[in-house]
Formats: structure tokens, C-alpha cells, sequence
């Protein structure tokens, strides 16, 4: 089976979250770049799916040139190829986004059985791309799945709702938004970082569509970051745990 | 853990303000300021407060992530000695693992720098090391391929620290003991009032304090600003990655099994610890940092130092990790886990920057120190602050040394990054920097370049080494120049030194000596001062020159300088350029706080041209009208005189050995006095000469003394062979140990010894470089009765008499003229042979051409 991955370039952030000075971006200078951690699951799942049932898996993204490099860590672990849809550095709508997405799968000679995406974006989570771009191919989709079988050409996705489980059976094609939990992503050996170097990225400048929905500003909510509470010194703080313990239901 | 919304953000001494008032802050919380914490408490300074801006006990700094290991084995004395001193620190305190090191060859050029490795730890007297075989690498190392290398050098004693718990340990020792410690403290503010460091302003409230010392790593240079002065150093990425678990690992008795490896050629390092092996480079491109790059704790996605990583720039150190160490980094199970740009601190010269800092009384610098420094680096910061002087003698450390155009980022950045790729390099002891060069020239520039001079670097300054015009002595003194065969010792070397030292020897040389610094001491009080400070008599006539030694309070060297006295009131220093600014810091540290004496420092006003050699008489006569007959102008004179159209001060002595005087005039008449003294020695057979002459082949001949090379705090004036005449009444730094010391038994005596022999197993000549190991004939070392090796303090040709000279401190036993002994260079040993052991020189040791 082949299966296509998407991912996005988001920083990676520190306790604090510092904007830029128009409050539109969050200021990436001393930030490195990664992906959510719900797409790491969906690229670890491909590869598991194609290490399985055979086939080859390809990763996409949509963004500046410097998001190879999230291209090639997703490869790093074992996805065999990178479509690179360059953007320049304004942020797309999901809109756009999507079309820019749906325009490359038409193009592909060999088609896709399976679209792994996150179920949200880690930065802007308008949760918006992976089902506009199932609507626009005419294809099933089920978001935030926990849980993905392939057997006879079926997938069986499970989906976490309050007090258990949805079970969706569904014939591929497929679109399908993911969530941490999935599996647990591996670490990139060195030859796989190596050989991640020398895959091939498919390079393209799709046209941006005018977008339609518009980022006026980005507002930091108070009390946020991390905070962290002394609870005590010594045996004296014992009492203190055991309470966050139960309270967490550990105990 | 959930967010709680009542949460406080404080933790250790939570809530509560700092000191009002304290003896010392010290500012950063690793193992730099922890230990000097511990070490001024230790010193009985309880009255001490150690803020950090960070949480306890990991604020964020490079202590934090820093690889941990040390190797002992360096060719710098004064970074050994650091290293040893920290290693026993941390096994005293139970944080060190001897792991054992390899540094792995996989040239030849690298095996001979073995060699030289060897020698080195035989020098500073660390034992035991090898050279090893590669099967025996593989033995120790067995998931390395040997077939990549080509030997290794074992040190079993090297090992890895726990660098945090270091910390911690000497941080709750001294808080038991009344240090008062304030995390999550930030500086706002150092205040600096009537010329010395006042107080430190904290989110925490203001602390009036004498002393602050910052510990602050790479951010360092950001809080010294805040009291209008520099530290300089640079942030530099330094990038390492750590993959696990690896299967041959998972059955490891300990934390570390194997001997950290130093794949020296590649610039990088491997070392397993638990069930992972950490990579580390210093291959990839230099990468340095503004201290403001740096997020603050809050915004960092790790540790502020633990930069994002990029990948790219070490991608090509993965190839050669996985080469090297296929079974682990090969190895598809093996996942990278953690991979970082740590930021560490690097200078323009590759050393520490300890000490006072130049500008601001009061605040001290415990900067660009590595965790191998850590802990005496502490401690020696402790002692200076305490004892004014400190059991390392960390000259070369001393933050006072830079110069202005040193201090500069450009500067900084250039030669930190080229020196960034030469961590693990090949570096011979002449190298030159490659890098800003050109900064300071003498007037005399353009007319050395004219003839070809071969510039070195000396404190900023381009000096000439020697001048390639002057090719044509080499047919003119043909046999009695010996060519050197071995490319090692001709790197940075020309036979063209020997011949200009033998033409200034039978005619006459002008050396360009700007690179001198010249501090004036003026004031009513100028000649307390003076005579505070020198050793030797000050109060002397107008228009004498006294060559002194100035001493630590221990007695041992803090320099060796001239003195002129051009009036009452006046004094004129004049001393080598390398440590002109620490001069100036500890002249300007004895000045009377009531400013009845002043130093001026005149450095960049006067240049200065040697003009030495038995026609230098004639040359400088048929210039002036001025008596310079010996009766008219004798030996350790300085007058001014006109020389054409210039008032010139001269000074009537020598390093070189020969008849001639020091010739200063202000710096833009240079070129005049350099075209004048040209012009009129012609005729004599004048010939420019480089430092190569003056502060080797003329210095070594006369076995005079370099500061820096035989001169040391490590050593008194009795050992140094230069006690000459009687102690002076007056009162002076150092006066009660070095009348002390006169009365002692010397432990060791300054010899200079001849090489019998030159001719290595391959029937080539070596020449010794310096640094190397004396030995007994019997191949043993030479150890002194305070436990100091005997090594070659300095070496190089005496042309005139045909024999390589080195220099070295020797027991008594051995310090006796004809004794022969041994000494250990690239391998071979070499018999030497002690030709002098006071300060007789080995050429003209009746001193009768200085005199005619």
C-alpha cells in the first residue's frame, strides 16, 4: 500500500512563549522547528504499515524552504520519500493549504490507498486541512484516531470518546487525522538519519490562492507557562504527594 | 504535573531577599561558582552570597550539559596544572569514574604528535600513559574498527566527573559554613562608585558588597558590562548527540565500562555511558553567538544552553562515528535520543580568564573555564581574592592580559572560530593565528615589508621573525648555519635567524622592539611605588636602567622588567609585551589610593628600534654629537641624545648580548629613526633582524631569562640564579620570602644545558622545540625535592657556538657543569650535557662585548 503522510513545521517551544513584535508569529530566534507530536504518530505509522503489508510511504509538507528539514527527520525514521510544497514564510490558510495539498495528490501517477495527518496542527490547530482535502477528493475520513488495523484492504480506525471506544470499518482510499497515543514514535538511528539524507524531495511552488481567512494578531493568555509549586521539604512534603497522587488517581 | 493556580514559581530560599550587605557576591551557580564559593569559605570568607538567576541545582548553564570528561594530558603546563588540581577535587569528593581515555591516530603525523604527548605527561609528571597498538585499542575498545587507526595514546587516568553534584556538594559545604546561597536571583545591575565595584542589584533587593565575582559561563561578558567592563569571550556551539540503547552496553557492570575514545583527526569524541554512547564534534563549522542569542530559562525549549540542534552541520560527523564504531552507530535499533547545540565559552587565545578584571577594582572574572578547569579554577580565583597570589600560577589565565584591540568581538569571534577546529589539532608550539591579523603595526611596518619580513603576532603587534632579504647570509655564513632537516622543526623556523644573529654578532642589527609595553610612575610618591614593587634598588641616579625582578608575595616571579629612572619623580617601565596589561593591572594595584602617584601608560606612544652589535658604537656616532663612548655613556645608562634630527631616549642595555643601546622615540617618528639607522649602518653591514634572534638565538647564547618560559611564581630568584648582590633595605612585595630563600638550600637550579648529540635512530638531526622532559642518562625523570619535574624551560640555536642551548631547573644533584643527562624529545632520547648553573652565559661569559 502506499501511503502519504502530511506534516507541518512548527517551533518548538520553551515554559514561555515570546511573540514577535507585531504579535502575528511567535518569535522562532532561539527556537528549533519540529512537528506535532500527533504527526510524529502518523509518520511512525506508516512506516509500521508499509514494514507490514509492503508498499512505500512518502511525507508532504507545505511550507518554507527551511521545513526539508522536518521533511527529512520524518525520513530519517523510515519514510521513503518527501514531496516539498515550498511556500515563502507567510503562514497559509487551511484553505489554501489544502488545495496546495489536493492539486500535488492529483498529479501523483500512482495513487494513494492511505492520507495520514495529524488530527490538529501544533501551532495554528484549525483542524481544518485533512478534511477539507477528503472533501475535495471525494474520500472517507475519520479524525482522531487512536488505533489503525489494515487487513484485506480494510482499515479498521478506532476513535477515543468518553467511556470508550468508536469503531469505524471503512475501504481505502482513506483519510485519516491521528492522535499521540497512536503508537510510540521510534528514535532515527544514525543510517537512518544518513540514508534520510540522500532520499529524494520532490520540490515544487504550488500558486497560493488568496486567502480568506486572515490572522489579525496572536494574544498570550495569562498564567500561562509552566509554574511549579514546592509542595514541602524533607518528610514533611510526604503528606502533600500522596494528596497530588490520589488526586491524579495513581493511588 | 498539572498547573496549579495558587502556585508559586519560587523554590529554593523562596520568597525571602538577599543580604544587605555581603564581603562577596558571586554571580552563576555551576561548578565555577560554586567552587569559588567553596574556596573563599574554605579561606575563611564566610561573608559570601552565591545568586544564580536559575533554579537550584541545575541553573541552566553549560554545567548542565556539558560532556564531563577529563584528560589530563595537555602541552600547556598552566592548563595541567588546572586539570590536575580539579581531578583531585572531584576524587576527593567522590565524583569521578577513572574510565581511562584513548586519543586514537589514524595518521603518522598524528603518532609523532603522540610522541609529543608523551613527552608532555612526562613534563608535568603524569603517569601512567602509553602509546598503544591498534589491536590493543580494540582490546580496550572493542566495538572500535581498528582498521581506521593507526595506534592510540592511553591515558588510564582520565575519567568522567559528575560536575553537578560537584557542585552541590561544595555549595551545601560552604552554606554550612555561612554562605548564603539566592537562586532564582537575577542581576539587574552591578554599581560601580569612586572606581570599585559597590554594589549588585537583584530582583531580590541591592547587596553593598567589596568583591563580585561572575561565574556566569557564557554570559559572562553580558553582566561584566553591567559594570562598564568586558570579559572577553564568545558563546560557541559545540554540538553533541547521544543514541541508545545499544545492545552491547546492556549488560554493563557500571555507568561507564569503556575508555572514552578522542578520534583526534576527526575532531571528535565517542563515549558510552549507561546503555548509550554520546558523540560529540568540534568538526562542524565554527558557530559562535552574541551572549543576547541565548533565551532566557523560561523561553528555552531545554536548558539555555542546550541550543537547538542542526542537523546539518553534523551530518558529516555521523559518517564518521558510524565508520569508526559500526556495531553501536550502525546499529538500526540504536536511536539518536537526545541531540543538542550545547554553548560553551571560548576566547582569542584558548585560555581561561581569571582574575581582577582590568577595568573595575573589585569585580573578578571566573570565566571560559570547562569543566575539567572547574574546581582550581575556583580555587585559584579564591586565593588571588584572599592571598593576592595563588598556588597555580595562572598567568596565561589572566583576564588582565588582553589588550583593547583583544577585547574586541571581531577579534574574539575570528580567532575563537579558528581555533575552534584546532581543539584536537596538531598545534606547534610557533603557530601563528591566521586570522585579524595586522592590527598593530609599528611605524617601521612598511619598511619591514619591504624587505620581506616573515611576521609573527606578539600581544596584536606584526614583529618580524626574520627577513627573507636577508637569504644572502646564509652563502656568507654557509657551515656555520645548521639547516634543519626534520619538518617539524622547520615549520615556523628559518635557518635565516642564525645567520642575521651571526651578522649582528660580527657587525651590526636593528630589531624592531615596539611590541614592548612602557608605563610611566609618576608622582611624588613614584619612587615608593617602584621601590615597592622591584626587587632590586630603584633609588638610583637619574639616567640609570635597572633590570629587576618583580616578586609575589611568595617570593617567585611576577616579572622581570627594566626601570629607568628619567627623574625624582619619574620612572619608566619597560617590559616584554605578552603580559604588558597584567603588568600594568598589578603596577596600577600598588599605587597609594591618595593618587600622589600615577602610571601612565605609554605604550602606544613609543616605538622602540635595538640596534645592537659590535659596530652598533659606530653606527650610532657618526649620528649624534652626543658622547656614547663607553666612558661618556656606560653600561645601564639611558640618556636622551639627538640622533639627526630626533630627540631619542636611549638605553644602554642588551638582550642579545652585544655592545647597543634601546632607541625609543615617539611612535610617528619611527620611520625617520628606522631610515637614519638604516642608512648610517650600511656602510657597517647593518642587517634587520627578527625576534627570532632576540628572544632566542642572542637571549640563549647570554642564558638570559624569559618570563613565562624559566621565570615563574612557581620559582624564586635562589633557584633562578638571580641573587645577585645584597637584599635592599627598603621594603618590597616579596622581600621576607625571597630573604628566605637566601637562606635555603635551593630545591632546583636554573642550568643551561648543550645537546651532545642530535642524531635520532633515523640519522636525522631533531632540534627540541621546548616543553620536553629532562631525564636522567638512565632514562628516569628528574624530580626536584618539592616534586617538580625538570623540562626544558626554553631551547634554541646559539649560532656562535654551533650548539643547540636548552634551559632547564635542575636538582642540585644534577645541576653541576659536565653532569650529563637526557632528555626525552618525539620518542628518542637525546644526551644533553649541563654547561653553566648560575647565570653565567654560555657565550662571552665574561659579558665583555654588553661592557666594551
Amino acid at each position: 500500500m502506499n501511503i502519504l503522510v502530511c506534516v507541518k513545521r512548527v517551533p518548538l517551544t520553551g515554559g514561555k512563549i515570546v511573540l514577535t513584535d507585531d504579535a502575528r508569529a511567535i518569535s522562532t530566534r532561539h527556537l528549533g522547528f519540529t512537528i506535532s507530536p500527533h504527526e510524529e504518530c502518523g509518520a511512525e505509522e506508516a512506516v509500521r504499515l508499509v514494514e507490514q503489508h509492503g508498499g512505500s510511504s512518502t511525507v508532504l509538507t507545505v511550507g518554507p524552504p527551511e521545513a526539508e528539514e522536518q521533511l527529512r527527520d520524518v525520513m530519517a525514521i523510515g519514510v521513503d520519500r518527501a514531496v516539498h510544497l515550498v511556500t515563502d514564510d507567510e503562514e497559509w490558510d487551511p484553505q489554501a493549504t489544502a488545495a496546495a495539498i489536493v492539486d500535488a495528490i492529483r498529479e501523483v501517477p500512482e495513487p494513494y490507498d492511505l492520507f495520514l495527518f495529524g488530527n490538529e496542527s501544533a501551532d495554528a490547530g484549525n483542524y481544518q486541512v485533512p478534511i477539507r482535502v477528503a472533501h475535495a477528493l471525494g474520500l472517507p475520513c475519520v479524525t482522531g484516531v487512536k488505533g489503525i488495523a489494515v487487513s484485506d484492504g480494510q482499515l479498521r480506525c478506532e476513535q477515543e470518546v468518553e467511556g470508550g471506544r468508536d469503531i469505524y470499518e471503512l475501504s481505502m482510499p482513506a483519510v485519516i487525522t491521528v492522535k499521540e497515543g497512536l503508537n510510540l514514535p521510534r528514535y532515527p538511528s544514525v543510517p537512518g538519519r544518513l540514508r534520510a539524507k540522500r532520499k529524494p524531495v520532490e520540490d515544487s511552488t504550488p500558486p497560493r490562492r488568496q486567502p480568506r481567512l486572515e490572522m489579525v494578531r496572536l494574544h498570550l493568555p495569562a498564567g500561562s507557562g509552566k509554574q511549579v509549586e514546592v509542595l514541602g521539604h524533607g518528610p514533611e512534603a510526604a503528606p502533600a504527594v500522596v494528596g497530588i497522587l490520589r488526586e491524579l488517581g495513581l493511588v | 504535573m498539572t498547573p496549579r493556580a495558587e502556585s508559586s514559581k519560587e523554590t529554593a530560599p523562596s520568597g525571602r531577599g538577599v543580604p544587605p550587605s555581603q564581603r562577596v557576591v558571586v554571580i552563576g551557580a555551576g561548578i565555577v561558582g560554586n567552587s569559588v564559593a567553596y574556596h573563599l569559605c574554605r579561606l575563611g570568607q564566610t561573608d559570601v552570597t552565591l545568586l544564580d538567576k536559575g533554579p537550584l541545582p541545575n541553573p541552566g548553564g553549560s554545567t548542565g550539559h556539558a560532556s564531563n570528561f577529563i584528560f589530563p594530558v595537555d602541552h600547556s603546563k598552566e592548563m595541567t596544572l588546572l586539570t590536575l588540581e580539579s581531578m583531585r577535587q572531584y576524587k576527593d569528593r567522590g565524583v569521578f569514574i577513572e574510565s581511562g581515555g584513548i586519543e586514537i591516530a589514524r595518521t603518522e603525523e598524528r603518532m609523532q604528535e603522540f610522541t609529543r604527548r608523551m613527552a608532555s605527561a612526562c613534563s608535568w609528571g603524569i603517569e601512567p600513559v602509553s602509546l598503544l597498538h591498534p589491536e590493543q585499542v580494540s582490546e580496550l575498545v572493542p566495538f572500535i574498527d581498528q582498521r581506521l587507526i593507526r595506534g592510540g595514546f592511553y591515558t588510564p587516568g582520565a575519567g568522567v566527573v559528575d560536575s553537578l553534584r560537584a557542585a552541590t556538594m561544595m555549595r551545601e559545604e560552604a552554606a554550612n559554613d555561612g554562605l548564603t546561597v539566592a537562586a532564582n536571583t537575577e542581576v539587574l545591575g552591578i554599581d560601580v562608585e569612586g572606581g570599585r565595584v559597590r554594589r549588585v542589584r537583584t530582583t531580590r533587593g541591592d547587596i553593598e558588597t567589596e568583591h563580585v565575582v561572575i561565574a556566569c559561563g557564557a554570559w559572562s561578558p553580558r553582566l561584566a558590562a553591567m559594570a562598564g567592563a568586558s570579559i572577553p569571550l564568545t558563546p560557541m556551539v559545540h554540538q553533541m548527540i547521544d543514541i541508545g540503547p545499544a545492545p552491547r552496553f546492556a549488560n554493563a557492570k557500571g555507568m561507564i565500562e569503556y575508555p572514552i575514545v578522542r578520534d583526534m583527526d576527526t575532531n571528535m569524541y565517542e563515549r558510552q555511558e549507561g546503555t548509550n554512547l554520546e558523540i560529540g564534534s568540534y568538526a562542524h563549522r565554527p558557530i559562535a553567538l552574541d551572549a543576547d542569542e541565548i533565551p532566557s530559562i523560561e523561553e528555552a525549549a531545554l536548558t539555555p544552553t542546550e541550543l537547538p540542534f542542526t542537523q546539518a552541520d553534523f551530518d558529516p560527523q555521523m559518517e564518521i562515528a558510524l565508520e569508526l564504531m559500526p556495531e553501536i552507530v550502525g546499529d538500526e535499533t540504536v536511536g539518536v535520543k537526545y541531540a543538542i547545540n550545547g554553548v560553551l565559552s571560548v576566547t582569542y587565545d584558548g585560555m581561561p580568564l581569571l582574575g581582577e578584571t582590568a577595568e573595575v577594582p573589585g569585580l573578578w572574572s571566573a570565566a571560559a573555564i570547562w569543566i575539567k578547569e572547574g574546581p582550581g579554577a575556583g580555587k585559584t580565583i579564591a586565593e588571588l581574592m584572599v592571598h593576592h597570589e595563588s598556588e597555580i600560577d595562572a598567568y596565561e589565565s589572566n583576564i588582565a592580559r588582553a589588550y583593547a584591540c583583544q577585547r574586541t568581538k571581531a577579534h574574539i569571534r575570528a580567532r575563537a572560530s579558528e581555533g575552534f577546529n584546532k581543539m584536537y589539532g596538531i598545534v606547534h608550539p610557533s603557530e601563528q593565528w591566521e586570522s585579524d591579523r595586522g592590527v598593530r603595526l609599528a611605524p617601521f611596518f612598511e619598511r619591514e615589508r619591504a624587505l620581506e619580513a616573515v611576521f609573527f603576532e606578539a600581544a596584536g603587534w606584526e614583529r618580524p621573525h626574520w627577513y627573507a632579504s636577508n637569504a644572502p647570509l646564509l652563502e656568507e655564513y654557509g657551515e656555520r648555519v645548521a639547516r634543519r632537516e626534520a619538518e617539524w622543526e622547520s615549520r615556523w623556523w628559518s635557518p635565516i635567524i642564525n645567520a642575521e644573529h651571526l651578522a649582528m654578532r660580527d657587525r651590526a642589527a636593528m630589531i624592531d622592539l615596539t611590541a614592548f609595553a612602557i608605563f610611566d610612575i609618576v608622582g611624588p610618591a613614584a619612587l615608593d611605588v617602584a621601590q615597592h614593587v622591584a626587587m632590586r634598588q630603584v633609588n638610583v641616579a637619574i639616567g640609570r636602567v635597572v633590570y629587576t625582578p618583580l616578586l609575589t608575595p611568595s617570593g617567585g616571579f611576577k616579572q622581570d622588567l627594566t626601570i629607568m629612572r628619567l627623574a625624582d619623580d619619574h620612572f619608566r617601565v619597560v617590559t616584554g609585551g605578552a603580559y604588558g596589561m597584567s603588568d600594568l593591572k598589578w603596577l596600577q594595584a600598588h599605587l597609594p589610593p591618595d593618587g600622589s602617584a600615577q602610571i601612565h601608560d605609554q605604550t602606544n606612544a613609543w616605538c622602540t628600534l635595538g640596534l645592537w652589535g659590535p659596530r652598533a658604537r659606530d653606527i650610532l656616532s657618526s649620528l649624534t654629537d652626543d658622547d656614547v663612548s663607553h666612558e661618556g655613556f656606560p653600561f645601564a645608562r639611558c640618556r636622551w641624545i639627538e640622533v639627526d634630527s630626533l630627540q631619542v631616549l636611549a638605553s644602554r642595555i642588551s638582550y642579545v648580548g652585544d655592545l647597543g643601546w634601546e632607541l625609543y622615540v615617539p611612535i610617528e617618528q619611527g620611520a625617520r629613526l628606522w631610515d637614519v639607522i638604516a642608512e648610517a649602518g650600511a656602510p657597517h653591514g647593518i642587517v634587520p633582524a627578527g625576534i627570532g634572534v632576540y628572544g632566542t638565538t642572542g637571549r640563549l647564547e647570554k642564558c638570559y631569562r624569559a618570563y613565562g618560559f624559566e621565570l615563574e611564581a612557581d620559582y624564586n630568584v635562589v633557584e633562578a640564579g638571580m641573587a645577585w648582590g645584597k637584599v635592599k633595605d627598603e621594603d618590597f612585595v616579596g622581600k621576607e620570602a625571597h630573604v628566605r630563600h637566601r637562606e635555603e638550600e635551593p630545591a632546583a637550579l636554573l642550568c643551561a644545558l648543550t645537546v651532545d648529540d642530535h642524531t635520532s635512530s633515523a640519522g636525522i638531526k631533531r632540534y627540541m622545540l621546548g616543553g620536553e622532559p629532562i631525564l636522567t642518562s638512565d632514562g628516569d625523570p628528574v624530580v626536584d625535592r618539592r616534586g617538580r619535574r625538570s623540562y626544558v624551560t626554553s631551547a634554541g640555536a646559539g649560532p656562535s657556538l654551533g650548539k643547540h642551548i636548552l634551559m632547564a631547573y635542575l636538582p642540585p644533584q644534577y645541576a653541576v657543569v659536565g653532569e650529563q643527562l637526557s632528555v626525552q624529545y618525539m620518542g628518542e632520547r637525546y644526551q644533553v650535557s649541563v654547561q653553566t648553573n648560575d647565570s653565567t652565559p654560555v657565550f662571552d661569559p665574561e659579558n665583555a662585548r654588553v661592557r666594551s
